[in-house]
């Protein structure tokens, strides 16, 4: 038995989900994983989405998140999520069985500004979980590589076994024109790779801040610096996008849990240019 | 093995001393040593009396602690930077382990004899010391972020 | 809604008999009427039937934490400000199922409730709280997703707005632009002129079909007059006032300014205010599921920015303070709301200075905040 939807009527809301069934769920990490969600009815697939872009994922009788989308854009007929387990409702998503069904709304929210971009050398920094959600701005830049100039990506985790696509990071660096440089917070021995915070790689990279755009998703202690390590090099706010985090119940701007000052990053963001979310992410319990 | 080396090219390239006056440069000239250590091979260790300031010409080193017979990377330094600060100050041992990553290329500077010269010509010293404070300055602030954990539930910006 | 601000007809002049004609005419088209009745101590809404249910010689006095309803020695029906409850619970209610979902196994079966919404006609609505409907209108309407429950319950109700006459001791609606003369956003609108008569203007096309049904006088320029007066008077007698000139910036500006550690110290972050707000419509979702699994229910209810859980993000809330939390709600009503939706999230009803159980007052700690720019040191 499949799931069965009502017909969309008119006036049928945004707040119902689409019914997704989980294809494949893959371990990422110890606490990371990543789910593949196609739509049970070939005849409807679920919605196609730029890169930046969330959903909402429900899980029967748990509860609904805003999860962002890691999967390449152009790759359609399913939506890939990778999901760290931190809480009740991200544990049952990524225990879900293969086979199961989810609920999925959107893909909500504003995008990476690849169309603005085209020509421009860009420069990727990525904090942990943050790497999923730029990960699909990579897969774009890749598939029209020709389209843009230099594509540096600094990424920064936890420790080695907190890595995010390691494979395809390390495949990346192989793409001309690419430079894919990771470093962690602490490592062992067998890690012989960059150790310290991500601002600590600009040492070893070469960006010219006229002709690159910059896109930073991570903790926001994390994306305060490299925003701080930016400016001090050159770029000019409106050359830095960044993808904030807040709680979301709804995606729509009904709730008011995402709340930054002004701006709402449901609707308004989750990504916005430097110089909107700036004066809001530094202040303090806002 | 410690081997001694020619630096190609002057003082005057290496951004630590960017901007310093040539007298000065000459200074440093006649202090520092060109080293090269191996891949995997201790430049120092923890407790260790302090003895040299390095400057990295190329290669990479990782500062590490051992602790409970396991060994943390804490940090990694690359080309242009500088370690074993340590050495400027009297008495103090190494608080890190200190190994190449890479086969390495380094300026060592003698830390009594690097003093010695900053007591006898304080204008000398001091632009020394605001290069260092720069660079110390620099490192603490990434080691504060560093130390937050940012990456671990529950940890807000 | 089919009202806007345009002048439909003259003023009319309406005598107290014709209020049963007016609550018949709504019946006829199917509303259930509601208006302020005297119940639970308190002038609130209520159903009624004949004009007779109404609040005829009462009045309550407000003052910040307090409210109290007293007689009057006359025999008005609208003399009294702004009651506890807000026409927000009967349109985007306090609580209400947003979908169920059936399972047998693991695909399940969304089914979402497509109730008809309840007609209702509410009379008697002050100024305040019709300028509030069109501030709900603006974020749950006029927005990129409109909420179809919200627009439904909307579209099927009739607004006859009574101009406040008689401001109580927590009301500042003159100081946000909201009243106490009710521009648009009713069908009608009545102001008082005595026990026995009332100036009546529509607002909608519906309004005036309405009003054609009751019997009415033609007003002259005196009655126009007399009302006019009237509610100049009560601008002069507003229990509050706040100057919101240059307000949104100074409250963005003062962000850490000592009055919102003052005024937390006092906030018992019961929420309150928010509840009794006509325009916080924060919300949060439950799910709930039967026993054995076989359905779950995905409902809504009202949230407030005063609980932790409201900015709660894995591990630990955004805003762990009160006084981060009180701030929030203050420049947001005040200062991001205006950015946000384009005029401020207050129409100076007072209610949440009369409801919060220790009395703190909006206008005060606005003012105190705008008033002196805090340290520079103290801003981050």
């Amino acid at each position: 038995m499949s799931a069965v939807l009502c017909p969309p009527s008119a006036d049928v809301s945004v707040m119902r989900p689409a019914a997704g069934r989980v294809a494949r769920v893959e371990k990422e990490t110890h606490d990371t994983f990543t789910l593949r969600v196609e739509s049970p009815d070939e005849a409807s697939p679920l919605a196609g989405f730029e890169p930046g872009q969330f959903s909402m994922l429900y899980v029967y009788g748990v509860g609904e998140l805003p999860i962002s989308i890691s999967g390449d854009p152009e790759e359609r007929g399913s939506l890939v999520y990778t999901i760290r387990s931190v809480g009740a409702a991200t544990h049952a998503l990524v225990t879900s069985k293969e086979g199961s069904t989810i609920g999925v709304r959107g893909p909500f929210g504003t995008s990476w500004p690849l169309r603005e971009t085209r020509g421009r050398d860009l420069l990727v920094v990525a904090g942990g979980i943050g790497l999923a959600p730029l990960r699909p701005a990579i897969f774009h830049v890749l598939r029209h590589r020709g389209d843009y100039g230099r594509l540096v990506v600094l990424y920064g985790a936890r420790s080695p076994k907190d890595l995010l696509f390691r494979k395809q990071l390390a495949a990346w660096n192989y793409v001309p024109d690419t430079q894919v440089l990771t470093t962690v917070d602490y490592g062992g021995l067998s890690w012989r790779g960059y150790v310290g915070v991500v601002t600590t790689l600009f040492r070893y990279i070469r960006i010219r801040p006229d002709r690159t755009t910059a896109m930073i998703c991570g903790p926001e202690v994390m994306m305060r610096f490299v925003v701080t390590e930016l400016k001090s090099r050159g770029f000019p706010a409106e050359q830095i996008y960044l993808s904030a985090e807040r709680n979301m119940k709804c995606a729509i701007g009904h709730c008011g849990h995402c709340q930054m000052g002004p701006l709402f990053v449901c609707k308004d963001g989750p990504v916005f240019p430097c110089h909107r979310i700036g004066p809001w992410m530094d202040r303090y319990e806002l | 093995m410690i081997r001694t080396a020619t630096l190609t090219g002057s003082y005057k390239q290496i951004p630590f001393f960017k901007g310093l006056d040539d007298s000065h440069l000459s200074k440093l000239e006649a202090l520092g040593h060109e080293l090269t250590f191996d891949r995997d091979q201790i430049i120092f260790r923890e407790g260790d009396e302090s003895s040299f300031f390095y400057i990295i010409l190329s290669g990479r080193v990782s500062l590490e602690v051992t602790a409970l017979g396991r060994t943390l990377r804490v940090q990694t330094i690359g080309e242009n930077e500088e370690f074993g600060w340590s050495s400027m100050l009297p008495s103090h041992g190494k608080q890190f382990q200190a190994r190449a990553l890479d086969s390495l290329h380094v300026l060592a500077f003698d830390g009594p004899r690097l003093r010695e010269a900053c007591e006898e010509d304080n204008t000398f010293g001091y632009a020394l010391m605001k290069r260092l404070l720069s660079v110390v300055s620099h490192r603490l602030l990434a080691m504060r972020v560093q130390v937050l954990d940012m990456y671990s539930p529950g940890v807000k910006g | 809604m089919g009202r806007d601000s345009r002048s439909h007809d003259a003023a009319a002049l309406l005598e107290a008999q014709g209020l049963d004609e007016l609550i018949r005419s709504l019946e006829r088209r199917d509303y259930e009427v509601l208006g302020p009745t005297v119940h639970d101590s308190a002038i609130d809404w209520g159903p009624i039937h004949a004009a007779a249910d109404l609040p005829a010689g009462w009045t309550a006095t407000q003052a910040p934490g307090s409210y109290r309803i007293e007689r009057r020695d006359d025999a008005r029906r609208f003399a009294f400000a702004a009651g506890p409850s807000t026409l927000k619970r009967y349109f985007h209610e306090a609580e209400r199922s947003v979908f169920s979902v059936e399972s047998n196994g693991s695909p399940f079966h969304v089914v979402e409730k497509q109730d008809a919404p309840r007609r209702l006609a509410f009379i008697g609505v002050r100024p305040c709280d019709v300028a509030a409907l069109a501030i709900l209108d603006r974020v749950l309407i006029h927005d990129r997703f409109p909420d179809p429950a919200y627009r439904a319950r909307r579209e099927s109700s009739f607004i006859v707005a009574a101009n406040c006459t008689e401001p109580g001791g927590a009301c500042f609606c003159d100081s946000m632009g909201a009243g106490p003369h009710a521009a648009s956003g009713f069908d009608l609108a009545l102001t008082e002129l005595d026990d026995s008569t009332m100036l009546v203007e529509c607002g909608s096309a519906r309004g005036e079909e309405v009003l054609r049904e009751i019997p009415h006088a033609p007003a002259g320029k005196d009655v126009r007059e007399r009302a006019r007066a009237a509610m100049a008077a009560a601008r002069k007698r507003m229990g509050r006032k706040l100057n919101t000139e240059g307000l949104a910036q100074a409250l963005y500006d003062n962000f850490e300014h000592p009055e919102w550690e003052k005024v937390a110290a006092r906030c018992l972050g019961c929420g309150n205010c928010t509840q009794a707000c006509p325009t916080c419509f924060c919300i949060t979702f439950e799910d709930a599921s039967d026993i054995d699994g076989s359905r779950a229910e995905r409902r809504r209810r009202w949230d407030s920015c005063f609980t932790l859980s409201h900015s709660y993000i894995h591990g630990g809330s955004v805003r762990q303070s009160p006084k981060s939390r009180h701030r929030q709600w203050v420049t947001h009503k005040l200062s991001a709301w205006e950015s946000q939706f384009g005029t401020p999230g207050c129409v100076g009803c007072g209610r949440c200075i009369v409801w919060c159980p220790v009395g703190i007052d909006i206008t005060e700690t606005a003012a105190a905040v705008a008033r002196q720019t805090a340290p520079v040191e103290a801003r981050s």
